[in-house]
């Protein structure tokens, strides 16, 4: 038996290895860094010390981003919800023969560069953009209206980029929902605003939460759209490192930024595991 | 109950159904008596879970009327109707304990706490399942699973109670015994009851009356032995039990019956009360049970029996009984269905068929639709 037991190890190990020269060591490499000095003379110097996460703490400045870029995060999720699981239900309940070019459709953005789309947001929202340039011509407004660079327009930018990925994961985990749940309740006595709330809600969680997650780890870990649409005021995390990194140089404390945002991302994904107990419901559906 | 005589339970009068170019359901109409078990049955597509859903109003009728207890419910919502259904999946949810499955209904119709538990642990109490309340239901077994469909769907005392083929995802022996227990329930509660199945053994064995579908249109509707010992037609004969089925003409007309002669020259005599003419074309149907096997040298087991020699091509043995293919002399092949003695004939054997005039039946030719003399 001992011969079978590095059997499943050595199945895994192009997967493993890829995992660990992609992810663990460039994620060490961070780790390290963020406990080097930076010199006056702008050279990164070797040394173990808590100086870039003191600099981190050391007064409002930059906790107050990062809990804007929880706040903006949370934000952004709320709205891909609301905004997400129509379409997505929309789908599910669809008997069109085109379904399925109508889920090709949500990821055709993915087909374009994200910093055009983002950017076209400037066309559409700015002083002379599209929406300014009509409101003006029939008269509904004199000056245009300041639709830019705030945290709306940030906002914009995230949804139009998240979306997809919410809508997919609430379609996928309504999709798994059996229609006869929905016809046995309605032949119990419920309405059908009363069979969703009871039956196709409920089951819709896994993907809810899914989705949820995954759009306030990418809106966490996002500088483009607070970049290209937000102003001084709308800075978020990734920002900040992006300053640091690209622009000062000072790779050090960006590197001490980003692992103050991985820790707080990873606490939020174990709590959420733990709390909001996604086994508990994959578990439950384990029945049908 | 006092009006029980007045109007039927459910009632279909001139249903059909289309989609789009599909028919599936035509000119339906049917009676189901108070009480009652209807099966309908029929091959996959014969448009049975159709009407079942039409009934339940998940389905609206292209044209027609249904009634249930003498009120037309064609605008009637499903959430309206008072139905019980079972699913073929049993269509538990998932995500509710045992007990807000079973109550589920209860909820929907203002049932007070204290009375919604007494109601789950008698519904509970009666599918044999008590106790079950606080477990998931991806905690019960298939049969299990199945049983608190049926609580939850009696719970709420339906008018009708609706099952859409539901022991078909249930393993042999369980299916037995889920069937009698459905049974049982039935007569105990009297609580009408349409039974959609394919399986022609579940319709046979708890129904009032069945009801033989294909391509939408009633083929036949009667009480279990009625359809199976006078199928009206050759789908009929066919979908139930095991016929064989041979092409002739009457050859000659007896004080008893008919003769018949088939195309391989061979003569039955049919033991018939139509009116049949010389020369008319007709399909002799013998069921596969009918037929007794001996050896050459034995005698029949009845006297004035049709008998002819053949061999045996084909034997599947299938413990109680035996399954043959015989070949006549003439070379037309017979589908035989023995009781197992302790040494079955053997593929090769030459043997004795016989069968008698009463066990013969005849159809008329050509006439796949509907209107076939009885054939016994």
């Amino acid at each position: 038996m001992q011969s079978k037991r590095w059997k499943p190890w050595a199945l895994l190990s192009p997967a493993l290895s890829a995992v660990f020269l992609l992810l663990v060591v460039p994620v060490c490499f961070i780790v390290v860094y963020s406990f080097w000095l930076r010199s006056p003379t702008g050279a990164d110097i070797a040394a173990f010390q808590f100086g870039n996460y003191a600099k981190f703490f050391a007064d409002y400045f930059y906790p107050s981003i990062l809990l804007r870029t929880i706040r903006v995060s949370l934000e952004s999720v709320a709205l891909c919800l609301v905004l997400g699981y129509i379409p997505a239900y929309f789908f599910y309940r669809s008997e069109t023969r085109f379904k399925s070019v109508l889920i090709l459709l949500i990821m055709l953005p993915f087909w374009i560069s994200f910093i055009i789309r983002t950017m076209s947001w400037i066309n559409i929202l700015g002083d002379t953009g599209l929406i300014n340039h009509y409101l003006i011509k029939f008269g509904i407004l004199s000056e245009p209206l300041g639709m830019l660079y705030n945290e709306g327009s940030v906002l914009m930018g995230l949804i139009q980029y998240l979306l997809p990925f919410m809508i997919l994961n609430i379609y996928v985990s309504l999709e798994g929902i059996d229609k006869s749940l929905l016809e046995a309740a309605r032949s119990m006595g419920c309405t059908e605003w009363q069979a969703f709330k009871e039956v196709t809600l409920p089951l819709s969680l896994p993907g809810l939460s899914a989705g949820s997650l995954l759009v306030f780890v990418l809106t966490a870990g996002t500088y483009l759209p607070p970049m290209i649409l937000g102003g001084p005021k709308n800075e978020m995390i990734a920002n900040l490192i992006f300053k640091r990194v690209i622009g000062t140089l000072d790779w050090p404390f960006g590197s001490a930024i980003s692992v103050v945002l991985l820790g707080l991302l990873l606490i939020i994904v174990w709590t959420y595991n733990r709390y909001l107990g996604i086994n508990q419901i994959f578990k439950s559906l384990q029945g049908e | 109950m006092e009006n029980k005589s007045t109007s039927p339970a459910v009632q279909l009068k001139g249903v059909y159904k289309r989609f789009g170019k599909v028919v599936a359901v035509q000119k339906m109409d049917l009676d189901f008596e108070e009480g009652s078990l209807v099966t309908l049955l029929g091959p996959s597509g014969c448009g049975k879970t159709t009407i079942l859903r039409m009934i339940a109003g998940l389905e609206a009728p292209t044209e027609g009327e249904i009634y249930i207890k003498g009120k037309r419910v064609n605008d009637i919502p499903i959430h309206k109707r008072n139905l019980g259904m079972i699913f073929q999946n049993y269509a538990l949810f998932p995500h509710k304990t045992i007990f807000d499955n079973v109550a589920f209904g209860l909820k929907y119709r203002n049932v007070a706490k204290g009375e919604m538990q007494a109601k789950v642990t008698k519904a509970l109490e009666m599918v044999r399942l008590p106790g079950v309340e606080g477990r998931m239901p991806s905690q019960l077994s298939g049969g299990q699973q199945q049983r608190i469909a049926m609580a939850r769907a009696i719970v709420i005392e339906p008018d009708v109670l609706l099952m859409d083929e539901p022991l078909s995802a249930l393993d042999e022996n369980l299916r037995e015994e889920m069937r009698r227990e459905i049974d049982n329930l039935q007569q105990m509660l009297g609580v009408t009851t349409l039974f959609v199945t394919h399986d022609q053994r579940e319709a046979l064995s708890m129904s009032d009356k069945i009801v033989v579908m294909k391509d939408g249109l009633k083929q036949q509707e009667g009480s279990p032995e009625e359809v199976y010992n006078y199928p009206r037609n050759h789908f009929v004969s066919d979908f139930l039990g095991h016929s064989n089925f041979f092409g002739g003409v009457i050859a000659g007309l007896e004080d008893e019956g008919v003769s018949v002669k088939l195309q391989d020259g061979n003569e039955f005599r049919v033991e018939h009360p139509g009116d049949w003419a010389n020369n008319a074309a007709v399909e002799l149907v013998i069921r596969a049970q009918k037929f007794e096997l001996t050896y050459l040298d034995e005698a029949p087991p009845e006297p004035d029996m049709n008998t002819f020699d053949g061999t045996i091509k084909d034997r599947s043995y299938m413990g109680g009984e035996v399954s043959y293919f015989v070949e006549l002399e003439s070379g037309t092949m017979v589908h035989v269905i023995g009781i197992a003695k302790l040494t079955p004939f053997k593929k090769g054997e030459k043997i004795r068929l016989h069968v008698a005039p009463r066990h013969c039946g005849l159809l008329q030719k050509d006439k796949a639709g509907g209107d076939a003399r009885p054939a016994k």
